[in-house]
């Protein structure tokens, strides 16, 4: 037993300097030597007896750490009065001091004000004890025998932890804190390449690249593991660009968001915290590019508001209630008088991508409030160009958008009169948009036996690219419709929008059916509700029947003339079904195989309301 | 009353191994000088001098008791019978010294008794006239308050401390020298040596000798000991002696040792061979050798016993008989329904061991040899709200799950969250129904267990008004507006370490850091009485399983028992050598268990203040006692994190369960007796298989005369099971009458 021995047991005593320094502090100046000594070792003695008793109550209040308290009580079984005042904050409140080949430690009392204790506010009043049981047993206490209770998991528990000694039956019942043991994710070398190659290309200046990127991202399986840095990567890149305004950055990133979401090996419920925040920045941020007057900022919020809506409908669950929660962040923005026009532009369209339900109960008894602030913009002194250009597209956002809902909804006949004093300002034009749509319903309903339709990819997706126009498009082969931007197309005023600003333009790549005449009829016919110039860029491909319609920039044309087959980029189905039977129409004769086409037809028909949705028209 | 009743027995049982060592003494004194009389003088003083507390309560004074016995024996011999009688009608010692001239019966038992008074009385006289060993003549004076000297005065007349070292180290180099079998034994001498020849040097102020001896050997302790060390090693001058109760006690009271026959005529004669008087002096006057024949035990099983204060216990001492059966439950009328009938009946046949329920279910079922008799002590008469609870009771033990290995109960936690540290006890009401716990900032809380709130009986006004001839007066009377989940108590002015619920569920005892025990009624939650007389903090209190009684102790070392009634106590306990920590009633109420800081855990009967049972073994201070449901078993837990089973009747520690790594606060037996949950500050709920524990003992023969036996180490074989709370250490445990297990602490966020 000898052997085993603990750290040697010494009497320590304090020294006589101590004793100086507190006959000092007292009065008494000089103090001899022995009566240091004896002095220290009486106090040593004496502080240690305390300290043995305060231990007795810091055991009998069943704490391991012994408090102030404890002293002061165990300095009352001595009949000496306690130390007032000795709470502390600190652990060790002394501080120290030296000089003069002195080394002190004192207690710092500082001179407190009273008035200032009395001023303070009260500090929150701590929370009263309370006493917590786990219910379900509360229950099997009062009523049933406890076997019948929980007769598996209580055996199985305590058999367990007979050998382990780990689990405890207990902690199903108050403190169930089982921490998962924390995973990594480890990438090899090659995923590291992989990931690097991947998001250089995504944010690079070569399109091709990218394009071949977002391809790999939305089809490989196998990038689960990198989904984690994917969705920190887009959400700290949305983060940075949003604040420097890099519109061309923000499009990269949520092509992809798009791309991840298309790959249907990737399941993204986990990162949607991540990008769920990207993307709704991307729809009602502020300011998203340098220039708001010029630069297509408008696109980038619809592609984004299309995002949104499709991880609304893939994602939504009665537990995350994405789709709820969304909707009350736009509705909120939306209501908000102070909302500028580019926000609110995102919020309708955020909105308006959720559905013809959503429209109908946000939107549409919003239209009069909405149009009366258009009004004020439009026909109001001069304001900012800004503005200007805000309203018209928030115009023509809403007039798109309801039109159809308006059509589906609203008992004939269409009085002008009557829109005007539903909706005001918008009842006009929002008029003359219904009766389109509810002509174009019409035309749809007689064609719609003929409908087949082979369609290769029905994703839409958002190109960009840097200059150009779309005369280069000739020169290649695969036949590919150029359009200026969508909201060219739907714009009523060919002023301001389709201004071309060299540097900013961009192109929406929109992809339709396969017959390239009857994919500009459709483009056509749904531009011409707008009344805008977009036929002309219709007539370019008029042999195509490449199932896409893609946009290029000059300066890329070379490059995706060469490889025609990684440039198609689709952008969206054709929304109403009536243009789906224009192509239809125009394919079936192209369609080499029918039970292809039939099939094809199928897909389309189960992904059209995702299609609705998805298409800027 | 403590064990110094027993002393003369005691006496003279050392006496037949002391006559021929005695012969230094004998020339230097009149009278025969036993060992019995040196040990009675030193528990005088030690009764006087070192509890001061018990002095300041104004509490009977055993000890003094014990001076004035000896003074009047002392006036009879000579003659002055008027005196006797008036001594003893002032001092009301009729009783006492009946029963101990009972007990010293025998051959020789004036000449004993004389020699006591005697010899007593010369030291008293030698150190009240500061002139050690040379009064001869015995001055009849009757001296209250002897000085501490006299305890200390045995000091003073050693031999040069210069060779202390000297001699430790030859007896050091002799044990180590010895065959292995007695070398454990005799190493047992080593700690209580090592610590009076350290007190008699500091005694006689070799200040700097004593602290080069205690460098020099403190080492060579058993490390349970450490806890003493470190008190010693801070005690370096004559004068922190006289303060030190603890080292006053361990000076006074003769450190026990109990060693085979074998090694000590080893020891004997090695001493003699070496005329190293200095040791045997010591081992004379301060030392208990307890002889057994047999072999001598081994390490394990002297470590087992060793580790208390005092040393271990004398075989004599538990040799009393101890009624620990229970008592006849009284027969009720019970309106069973049949089903119940049946399920009683069947459940009665297979029980092997004799539990209330089933002494109510069958009434022919005969008293138990081991019960005390009825009205052994008076109880209280059942009322009729305790008869309907004993019929709920019966009906809920019906349903009562039965524990075993293979069926362990499900463990209930009630976590106190925001209690800041400050829960410092709790309690469950017998059915369940209510929880109190005590807090630091002095307050008691009552909790209900039960959806059913907590409420005031209306006030003594309102009280006027209502009709009380009505069937549901009962409920009348209740204020429904005071309805609560739980009620605030105030009225200590320190933490509240102990709660106790009277088993009809009508009051709760607390006891504090401000020397009181409070009883508050559960009808009005108002403090009725305010118990005083401890006048120190009182660490633990406890009903009586049938209420009326309850016992508490506290810092002031004795233990009190107390009725509801009664403003002062009806029994003081006083014989531990520090703070009594914990109190528990046995089950048939008819004897108090008492843990403490010393170390021992002791027995004592309520009829008449006896301690009947002294355990050691424990090697920190006990925190938690709990009694078996059939009185037979007693389990107890210290901060050394062990638990240790002891059987009251053959009065023998039979089974070790080691495991936890803390101070055990909590312990309890189920229902019937078969699982032991115990519960600790390391955040853990274990329960033992106590049923095998005590099976395996009673197959095994009981070598009852050596006082010990082996102890199986089959820690882990008993452990059923081991559940882990977050970070929340166990305060109490309780099962319920349907063997649920309640677990109740308060979580520690840090």
């Amino acid at each position: 037993m000898a052997e085993e021995r603990r750290q040697k047991l010494c009497s320590v005593i304090l020294p006589t300097e101590s004793m100086k320094a507190i006959a000092e502090s007292v009065g008494v100046g000089s103090l001899q030597e022995e009566s240091c000594l004896a002095l220290s070792e009486e106090v040593s003695y004496r502080i240690k007896e305390i300290a043995q008793d305060a231990l007795k109550f810091m055991h009998h209040g069943k704490r391991r750490k012994l408090t102030t308290g404890d002293i002061d009580h165990a300095l009352k079984l001595k009949n000496v009065e306690p130390l007032y005042g000795f709470q502390s904050q600190e652990f060790i409140p002394f501080r120290f001091a030296s000089g003069g080949g002195r080394e002190l430690h004192f207690y710092e009392e500082k001179e407190v004000d009273l008035s200032d204790i009395i001023n303070t506010p009260l500090p929150r009043v701590p929370l009263d004890v309370s006493l917590k049981v786990p219910k379900e047993q509360q229950k099997t206490d009062s009523t049933e025998p406890l076997k019948a209770v929980k007769p598996g998991q209580e055996e199985e528990g305590s058999i367990q932890t007979k050998g382990q000694g780990a689990s405890s039956a207990e902690v199903k019942g108050k403190e169930k804190m089982r921490m998962k043991p924390r995973s990594t994710h480890e990438l090899s070398v090659e995923q590291q390449l992989y990931y690097k190659e991947i998001t250089e290309a995504c944010v690079g200046s070569c399109e091709a690249k990218r394009a071949e990127a977002l391809q790999s991202i939305a089809t490989d399986p196998g990038l689960y593991q990198m989904l984690p840095r994917f969705s920190t990567f887009i959400s700290e890149g949305v983060r940075v660009n949003v604040v420097q305004n890099n519109l061309a950055l923000l499009i990269y990133l949520m092509r992809m968001v798009k791309a991840l979401m298309d790959n249907p090996t990737l399941y993204l419920e986990k990162y949607l915290h991540e990008l769920i925040p990207a993307v709704v920045t991307c729809i009602v941020s502020k300011q998203l590019c340098l220039r708001p007057d010029v630069d297509n900022h408008w696109a980038l919020r619809d592609f984004a508001a299309r995002l949104m809506a499709q991880s609304c409908k893939t994602f939504s669950t009665t537990t995350n209630n994405i789709q709820s929660r969304i909707t009350k962040t736009f509705t909120k923005a939306l209501l908000d008088d102070k909302t500028q026009w580019t926000t609110r532009y995102g919020c309708i369209a955020g909105l308006a991508e959720l559905g013809h339900d959503v429209i109908k109960t946000l939107i549409i008894p919003r239209l009069s409030v909405e149009g009366a602030r258009i009004k004020a913009v439009m026909d109001g002194p001069v304001v900012s160009n800004i503005d200007k250009i805000g309203a018209d597209h928030v115009q023509s956002l809403l007039l798109k958008h309801c039109a159809c809902v308006v059509a589906k909804t609203r008992p004939l006949p269409d009085m002008v009169d009557q829109y005007k004093a539903d909706y005001g300002y918008l009842g006009t034009m929002l008029c003359s948009h219904v009766v389109k749509a509810r002509a174009q319903a019409a035309f749809q309903a007689q064609t719609v036996n003929r409908t087949t339709l082979t369609i290769t990819q029905p994703r839409p997706t958002l190109s960009m690219s840097q200059s150009g126009l779309s005369a280069s498009s000739g020169s290649r082969t695969p036949n590919i419709i150029k359009v200026p931007s969508s909201l060219t197309l739907m714009s009523t005023r060919p002023g301001t929008p389709t201004q071309p600003s060299p540097p900013a333009t961009k192109y929406i790549v929109m992809a339709t059916s396969a017959g390239a005449a009857s994919t500009q009829q459709v483009i056509t016919l749904s531009s011409s509700q707008s009344g805008s110039s977009v036929t002309s860029t219709v007539p370019s491909n008029p042999t195509s029947l490449q199932p896409l319609v893609k946009l290029e920039s000059g300066t890329t044309g070379a490059v995706s003339g060469s490889r025609p087959l990684q440039k198609y980029i689709v952008v969206s189905l054709p929304s109403s079904s009536s243009s789906l039977e224009n192509k239809g129409s125009g394919v079936l004769p192209s369609s080499t195989s029918p039970i292809s086409m039939e099939s094809a037809v199928k897909l389309e028909r189960s992904e059209s309301p995702a299609a609705n949705i998805q298409s800027p028209h | 009353m403590t064990p110094l009743l027993s002393a003369p027995g005691e006496k003279m049982a050392a006496v037949q191994d002391a006559p021929m060592e005695l012969d230094s003494e004998k020339e230097t004194k009149p009278e025969i000088l036993s060992d019995g009389t040196s040990n009675l003088s030193g528990n005088t003083a030690s009764g006087t001098l070192s509890s001061p507390p018990l002095t300041a309560g104004g509490a009977p004074k055993q000890e003094d008791q014990q001076t004035l016995i000896a003074v009047l024996q002392f006036l009879r011999r000579n003659k002055l019978t008027e005196s006797v009688d008036i001594l003893r009608r002032e001092a009301c010692l009729e009783d006492q010294e009946d029963s101990q001239t009972l007990d010293g019966s025998g051959g020789g038992k004036g000449d004993g008794d004389g020699g006591d008074a005697n010899s007593l009385l010369s030291r008293v006289s030698i150190a009240s006239a500061a002139a050690p060993q040379s009064t001869l003549t015995p001055i009849p004076v009757k001296n209250d308050q002897p000085d501490v000297s006299v305890v200390l005065s045995a000091y003073s007349q050693q031999g040069d401390p210069s060779l202390y070292q000297v001699y430790y180290t030859g007896l050091k180099n002799f044990i180590e020298s010895v065959l292995d079998c007695h070398r454990a034994e005799l190493s047992q001498l080593f700690y209580p040596l090592f610590v009076h020849m350290y007190l008699e040097l500091v005694y006689n102020n070799h200040e700097t000798k004593a602290k080069a001896f205690f460098e020099k050997f403190s080492g060579d302790q058993e490390c349970y000991y450490q806890d003493d060390l470190q008190i010693l090693c801070g005690l370096t001058k004559k004068e922190h002696l006289k303060g030190n109760e603890a080292l006053l006690d361990f000076r006074t009271s003769r450190f026990v040792l109990r060693i085979s026959r074998d090694s000590y005529q080893l020891l004997k004669r090695h001493l003699q061979e070496r005329h190293n008087n200095q040791i045997w002096n010591i081992i004379q006057e301060h030392l208990y050798i307890d002889i057994f024949d047999g072999m001598p035990r081994s390490k394990s099983q002297i470590d087992s016993m060793s580790g208390s204060f005092a040393g271990e216990t004398r075989r004599e001492v538990n040799k009393a008989k101890v009624f620990y059966g229970l008592l006849k439950e009284p027969e009720i009328e019970v309106p069973l329904d049949d089903e119940d009938d049946e399920a009683e009946n069947e459940e009665g046949k297979p029980k092997k061991k004799k539990t209330k329920k089933d002494s109510m279910g069958s009434k022919s079922k005969k008293q138990d040899p081991n019960a005390p008799q009825q009205n052994r002590i008076p109880l209280p008469e059942l009322k009729d709200s305790d008869k309907l609870d004993k019929i709920m009771y019966m009906k809920e033990s019906t349903k009562r799950i039965r524990l075993g290995p293979e069926n362990l109960p499900s463990i209930c936690f009630y976590s106190f969250l925001n209690a800041y540290q400050g829960l410092t006890a709790v309690d469950f009401t017998d059915d369940s129904s209510l929880l109190a716990g005590g807090f630091a900032d002095s307050t008691v809380r009552v909790w209900s267990a039960t959806p059913k709130k907590l409420r005031k009986v209306k006030s003594a006004a309102e009280l006027n008004l209502i009709d009380k001839e009505s069937d549901d007066v009962l409920e009348r009377i209740m204020d429904e507006k005071t309805a609560s989940e739980s009620k605030n108590l105030y009225g200590h002015s320190g933490p509240v370490y102990g709660v106790s619920f009277s088993p009809d569920r009508n009051y709760l005892l607390s006891s504090s850091e401000d020397g009181t025990v409070r009883l508050w009624s559960l009808q009005t939650f108002t403090c009725l009485v305010g118990y005083k007389g401890h006048n120190y903090p009182v660490w633990d209190t406890h009903f009586s399983p049938f209420g009326y009684y309850f016992v508490s102790g506290g810092h002031d070392r004795v233990a009190r028992l107390w009725a509801t009634d009664h403003y002062q106590p009806l029994r003081i306990f006083a014989g531990h050598l520090a703070d009594v920590t914990c109190t528990r009633f046995h089950p048939n109420s008819n004897y108090v268990v008492t843990g403490s800081t010393d170390r021992t855990i002791r027995l004592w009967d309520v009829l008449n203040g006896n301690c009947v049972r002294f355990f050691t073994g424990h090697k920190g201070p006990i925190h938690s006692l709990a009694f078996s449901p059939n009185g037979k078993f007693l389990a107890s837990g210290s901060t050394d994190g062990r638990v240790l089973l002891w059987d009251i009747g053959h009065g023998l520690m039979i089974g070790e369960l080691k495991g936890h790594t803390d101070t055990i606060y909590a312990l309890k037996f189920s229902r019937d007796g078969e699982i032991l949950a115990s519960g600790s500050m390391d955040n853990t709920v274990r329960l033992w298989d106590s049923m095998k524990a005590f099976d395996d003992m009673e197959t095994d023969d009981f070598t009852a005369a050596t006082g010990h036996i082996p102890l199986p180490d089959n820690s882990q074989e008993l452990l059923l099971g081991m559940y882990h709370s977050k970070s929340t250490p166990v305060t109490h445990l309780h099962f319920t009458r349907r063997n649920l297990l309640l677990a109740a602490g308060a979580y520690n966020s840090q």
